[in-house]
């Protein structure tokens, strides 16, 4: 047999005792073994008071749906229906648990799950992942063999470079910035409000639908926006000169420092 | 017995040897119960479940994906793709920072780091090279969420935290873009931080605590080299670790189409 740990046997033998009105060292005695079990006389019942007199094979059996405290009992069934309107509880047991309510087991939530066709990460993902982590390290490598980065002269607050240019991707804005005066304009409003509505856009497009087909608008939306940001990243890029002039690149050469040292190989 | 040849008793000893060193103490206590290496890796199911599992790796990868989601057309793997290049630029970066003194100096360090330091151009171009690359990324990455629409629910939110990330990006690249101290970085940064002006209401103040003051000078340096190198990297690495457990929580990727 298991061995129960002193602690644990005492303490079911104290439920024991107190449910069926013996001291501690007999319930423990019974548990072990040691004596005879004791039996109760009459069950502890929690009845079904039904009004109307109901065939026998109807009334569900109160044995079968209340955990009696006293499993060993011999239930009464037979008794029941004689069993009398008002119900004394049995004065010799402390009854200390009734029968409130049956809750019939089902989920509270229901997944929903369809069948989702999966794969191992290993090797289906990891693997993939890998040789593109390699390309894309062999690919920084070569560009960075034959491309210089550029390193103009030393800072020099006094001497202005004309045009003077933010980096690439500041360049659309850059351009943008150019048409109007910015003092009036206010485009940094605009761009704000366009970081915020940017961030709150899966928030406003409420449209469920993924494919491209049933999403036109969002579609050409953002499509005029990627041509737009790239045409003007372009024009900031190659097409400004000095002054924020109109230079065509074939003509004037391109007026961007970043571009330029990559004449220089290695 | 049949007499084994001398070659054959030193593969016998290596293959014992080898045995008892990944069935050992040390590497018991290095790797998990049942590690492939612990007990050697032959391809099964099982096997495939735990090089994912008894490994840091489940922290970023669960042990099954979609199908459709592992295909390269996909993803195009730019989310990951733009998380490695983050790795390649801290290396890099980390690098760097032993050569590089963001005062005065900090010209002439990048010269000396060009010319008289094995491979110091090499690891330049390759940071330089590498931020503008990841911000092309990024962007292509967000593209690429967008046209699959894979920022409908519940990826609300994840898109939010990559609208984030992508601002960091371009700071982080920003503020780099100013440490060289030449004079494509110093007017560069001057262009940019006069847009920042241009904010309305606070335009003055937010050029000013760019700038540490009313125009570029080392003081911005130390100011961007601080933002470049720790504070900037700090934020976007506690973002992103959201942003990978979002894309599991959210039932992983999204689709198919
Ligand atoms: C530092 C920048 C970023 C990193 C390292 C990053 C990384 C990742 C990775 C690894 C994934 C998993 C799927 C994939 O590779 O496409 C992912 C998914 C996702 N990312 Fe990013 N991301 C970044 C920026 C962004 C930006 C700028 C956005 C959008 C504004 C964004 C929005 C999302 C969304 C919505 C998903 C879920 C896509 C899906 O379930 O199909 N992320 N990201």
């Amino acid at each position: 047999m298991v061995d129960i740990p002193e602690h644990l046997l005492i303490r079911s033998a104290e439920a024991r005792a107190k449910a069926l009105g013996i001291t501690v060292d007999q319930a423990l005695a019974e548990m072990k073994g040691e004596a005879e079990p004791t039996v109760i006389s009459k069950e502890p019942d929690v009845q079904v008071i039904d009004e109307t007199p109901a065939p026998a094979a109807e009334t569900p059996a109160p044995a079968a749906e209340t955990p009696a405290p006293a499993a060993e009992t011999p239930a009464p069934a037979t008794t029941k229906k004689e069993t009398p309107e008002e119900v004394e509880f049995a004065p010799e047991v402390k009854v200390t648990q009734r029968l409130l309510t049956v809750v019939k087991a089902k989920p509270i939530q229901k997944p929903v799950s369809e069948p989702v066709d999966k794969v191992n990460t290993w090797p289906h993902l990891m693997l993939p992942e890998f040789v593109s982590l390699m390309a894309m390290t062999a690919f920084l490598i070569l560009l960075s063999a034959i491309l210089q980065a550029p390193l103009l002269e030393e800072a020099n607050p006094n001497v202005t470079p004309n045009p003077a240019k933010a980096p690439w991707y500041f360049l659309g804005l850059q351009e943008l910035l150019s048409y109007w005066d910015p003092q009036i304009a206010g485009v940094m409003i605009p761009l704000l409000l366009g970081v915020v509505l940017w961030m709150a856009f899966p928030y406003i497009d409420r449209n469920p639908e993924t494919h491209p087909s049933k999403r036109k608008f969002a579609i050409m939306f953002y499509t005029f926006f990627l041509a737009g940001a790239g045409i003007l990243t372009i024009i900031g890029v190659l097409f400004r000169g000095p002054g924020w002039n109109w230079t065509y690149p074939w003509i004037d050469g391109i007026w961007f420092d970043d571009l330029l040292d990559w004449i220089h190989f290695e | 017995m049949q007499k084994l040849s001398f070659r054959d008793k030193i593969k016998e000893a290596r293959i014992n040897a080898s045995d008892s060193f990944r069935g050992g103490k040390l590497m018991s206590s290095i790797f998990r119960p049942g590690s492939p290496f612990r007990k050697g890796y032959v391809d099964s199911p099982r096997n495939r479940s735990y090089v994912v599992m008894n490994n840091v790796l489940y922290h970023l990868h669960p042990v099954k994906v979609k199908r459709h989601g592992v295909r390269l057309s996909y993803t195009l793997c730019l989310g990951g793709l733009s998380f490695f290049l983050f790795i390649v630029l801290t290396i890099t970066g980390i690098w760097l920072m032993f050569y590089f003194r963001p005062t005065e100096l900090a010209y002439v360090d990048i010269q000396n780091l060009q010319t008289s330091i094995a491979f110091g151009s090499l690891v330049r171009n390759m940071h330089r090279w590498g931020a503008h690359l990841m911000v092309l990324v990024v962007f292509l990455h967000m593209s690429r969420v967008f046209y699959h629409g894979a920022y409908k629910a519940p990826r609300e939110f994840n898109w939010v935290i990559g609208v984030i990330l992508l601002l960091l990006t371009l700071l982080l690249s920003f503020t780099g873009y100013l440490l060289p101290w030449d004079q494509l970085a110093i007017w560069a940064v001057t262009v940019g931080g006069n847009m920042a002006g241009y904010t309305p209401v606070i335009g003055a103040q937010a050029k000013f605590g760019l700038f540490a003051g009313l125009e570029a000078t080392t003081a911005t340096l130390l100011r961007f080299y601080v933002l470049h190198v720790l504070f900037l990297p700090f934020i976007i690495v506690i973002f992103m670790a959201v942003h990978f457990w979002r894309v599991r929580k959210d039932g992983g990727i999204s689709g198919p189409l």
